[in-house]
């Protein structure tokens, strides 16, 4: 497959293997941010061609697994009422809240249909003039944007009866977040690609300044994730601590300036609590009072809840990089894909579903 | 989730959710979830020897005659797709799950659970591909059955067919039967039928050429066990993949298969559109290949059978059995490492990023 097959040569995979293992001499701790890096990273069993002494641990970066129970309950709610379609990305549909998922409020009887673009959830809106259409709007910085414009577009044509549920999450103040942590372990970042494809790299730089940190922005095929490898390392033997670009085919310096454009116009940034890691200040996105109209939260008078994660689960460890999935006692047994407690195990992106996939019996 | 209904008075899902409690569409995936309902409803209430064997038909004796029964229902949406429709389907999909115990199929039944309203042309057409494909396959439609429900109770139409067909004294195939050196070798590409149907789905804003495979594999079958004396079992990778078919001969024979993924051929347009979508090709359903564990001496020859037929022609060994971990399927990968090929818990959900 052209475009991609030529970042998963295993040839040039191995050279790059061997390039970190003769540049590496002391151990280094890694993080990769996001679930899509994960995935590749466990997909291919990359770890198993690195140094001993290079540790990577996963990052929060998986949007299912941070999106806290209390939304996944209000979108339960909401999908389960008369007169609605609820629209959501496939993945979501299995994330637990605190009693079911939405396939279970799918089975009841309740309009809950998988979309691949909120632009789709406006489609069906536009259709069903009778119906409020509810997109569940999860996601980092990459999926803000596509959500931004349905709504500006909702608005400019007077479509009332689509709106949000809004749980978008921003990526710095998560990676701050755990930088300051006195436990933290991280000593190098593979960035997020296609949130900075959006965002640039400004933040970022912020972040390897203020913390003595380097990050690389990388992508998602297995050369570029070696390659990042190989670059953070080289700064962390040499002492240097600064942002490089690996995935300079998607990545410009300033990011997309008209997806930031309309991102600024819907969206406002808000506190915002992560599954598993509680409240981050101003970690997040919520609508502006002028698009309030298409807020699902308003419309549906939805109470903010409150609720307990089961108490076994070490998901916030996880999610922060201070334990591996392999080190929660409920893992693979309390806890599987068809029966998660947290919701790193829900998703393919999320860390310990990844793990349990591929890793459990290594 | 609060038991309350809304003060707006709307109606909310009055039933506990906990999952499991109720039907969910992943019981009908192939997956975990479908393994587990066999398992904890089904096989305790019905349990004898010949379905305990769990294997795609039921082989019995009757009247000294040895017969493979077989039953499937088929509820795809849409009906019609590029390279097939629910009525030659149908008709496969009976004859596949027959010739897969090695069986040489006979006789079909057809029943239709029609929703009202739907078009007769529509059932007209549906029925004319079955009676060819029947016809093509050397199959004969003997027995049916109608019935209509109300608008809204059914979605267009559904159809069930059951199989018999004569299987032969010498031959004796399950899914139990794979040892350790045993040789896996798959008869072609792997994920058209699941993608052929998926590009035709509302909400895909693009257009493939992908088309399914669906076809009668008894004859490659026939071709097979002619070649060669080794055979251990076939299996149709049809709803949860590759993966569902590699881990139910992993898990009845209490072996280990390891397969090595560059020798797994996935065409270019399907493994392109499983990537846009975040799929995975190996559990995506296929409707014309199959999977044999034959004996490792017999590998080459397998495979040149298989190639000699044109519904075989991409046919490849891909992996081998092991006795590592009872149940536990792997798969190379092209860097040489190693990863677990689990059943999914229930339908493969597309991913977000």
């Amino acid at each position: 497959m052209r475009y991609s097959e030529e970042y998963r040569d295993p040839q040039i995979a191995h050279a790059l293997a061997d390039r970190i293992a003769r540049d590496t001499t002391k151990r280094w701790v890694l993080m990769e941010v996001c679930g899509g890096q994960t995935h590749t990273l466990m997909r291919y069993g990359i770890g198993d061609l690195l140094p001993d002494s290079i540790e990577l641990v996963h990052g929060p970066g998986c949007p299912v697994c941070v999106t806290p129970f209390e939304l996944i309950d209000q979108a339960i709610d909401i999908g389960g009422r008369t007169g609605v379609i609820f629209a959501s990305y496939g993945d979501m549909l299995r994330v637990p809240g605190s009693r079911a998922d939405l396939l279970n409020v799918r089975a009841c009887g309740g309009d809950v249909r998988v979309v691949y673009s909120p632009l789709d959830a406006l489609g069906i809106a536009r259709e069903n003039p009778e119906r409020q259409v509810v997109f569940f709007a999860v996601g980092f910085e990459t999926t803000a944007p596509a959500n931004a414009m349905a709504v500006w577009q909702a608005q400019r044509e007077g479509i009332a009866n689509f709106s949000l549920l809004v749980s978008h999450v921003l990526v710095p103040p998560a990676m701050r977040l755990i930088l300051s942590s006195p436990a933290n372990r991280v000593q190098g970042f593979i960035g997020p690609g296609h949130v900075c494809a959006i965002m640039g790299l400004g933040e970022y730089r912020a972040l390897a300044e203020e913390f003595h940190v380097p990050i690389v922005i990388g992508g998602f095929e297995p050369l570029d994730l070696l390659e990042a490898i190989s670059m953070l390392v080289a700064q962390l033997e040499e002492g240097r601590a600064e942002v490089e670009n690996q995935y300079s085919r998607s990545v410009e310096g300033e990011g997309n300036l008209v997806a930031q454009k309309v991102m600024r116009e819907v969206f406002t940034v808000s506190d915002r609590k992560w599954r598993g890691i509680g409240e981050i200040r101003e970690s997040g996105l919520a609508l502006r009072k002028e698009y309030s109209a298409h807020d699902a939260e308003r419309l549906f008078n939805l109470v903010p809840l409150q609720m307990e994660e089961p108490r076994e689960c070490i998901s916030a460890l996880v999610l922060q990089g201070l334990k591996k999935p392999g080190e929660c006692s409920a893992f693979g047994k309390r806890c599987t894909p068809l029966n998660p407690l947290g919701a790193p195990m829900v998703s393919t992106e999320g860390a310990c579903a990844a793990w349990y996939q591929y890793k459990r019996h290594a | 989730m609060p038991e309350t209904t809304h003060a707006n008075g709307l109606f909310l899902c009055p039933a506990p959710l906990n999952a499991g409690e109720r039907i969910v569409i992943g019981h009908g995936s192939g997956g975990r979830l479908s393994a587990n309902l066999l398992r904890d409803l089904f096989l305790p209430l019905f349990s004898n020897p010949v379905l305990d064997r769990l294997d795609d038909q039921a082989v019995v004796e009757l009247g000294g005659v040895r017969l493979a029964f077989t039953t499937d229902s088929f509820v795809v949406k849409p009906l019609f797709f590029p390279g097939g429709d629910i009525g030659s389907l149908a008709v496969h999909g009976t004859i596949n799950d027959l010739a897969m115990g090695g069986a040489m199929p006979a006789y079909l039944s057809a029943a239709f659970i029609v929703e009202e309203g739907f078009p007769i042309e529509t059932l007209r057409e549906i029925a004319a591909s079955m009676g060819s494909a029947a016809a093509a396959a050397g199959v004969a439609i003997v027995t049916g059955d109608t019935k209509v429900v109300e608008r809204g109770k059914g979605d267009g139409v559904f159809i069930n067919t059951t199989g018999i067909g004569l299987v032969p004294e010498d031959i004796n195939l399950s899914a139990n039967q794979a040892q350790a050196g045993d040789a896996v070798i798959l008869s072609g590409t792997i994920g058209d039928h699941g993608m052929a149907i998926m590009s035709t789905r509302a909400g895909l804003e693009f257009e493939t050429t992908i088309v399914s495979d669906s076809a009668p594999l008894h004859r490659l079958v026939a071709d097979i066990l002619k070649a060669s004396r080794g055979i251990r079992c076939f299996r149709d990778p049809t709803r949860g993949g590759l993966s569902a078919a590699l881990n139910e001969i992993a898990g009845q024979s209490r072996v280990s298969i390891e397969v090595e993924e560059k020798r797994i051929p996935i065409r270019q347009q399907v493994r392109a559109v499983c990537e846009l979508l975040g799929l995975d090709p190996l559990y995506v359903a296929n409707e014309g290949k199959l999977v044999a564990v034959v004996a490792p001496e017999c590998a080459e020859d397998v495979r040149a059978a298989m190639r000699r037929n044109p519904l075989g022609r991409n046919a490849n060994i891909i992996g081998t059995v092991g006795d590592d971990v009872a149940g536990l399927v792997t798969v190379r990968t092209t860097f040489g490492s190693s990863r677990i090929v689990d059943l999914l818990p229930g339908e493969q959900l597309p991913r977000i990023c």
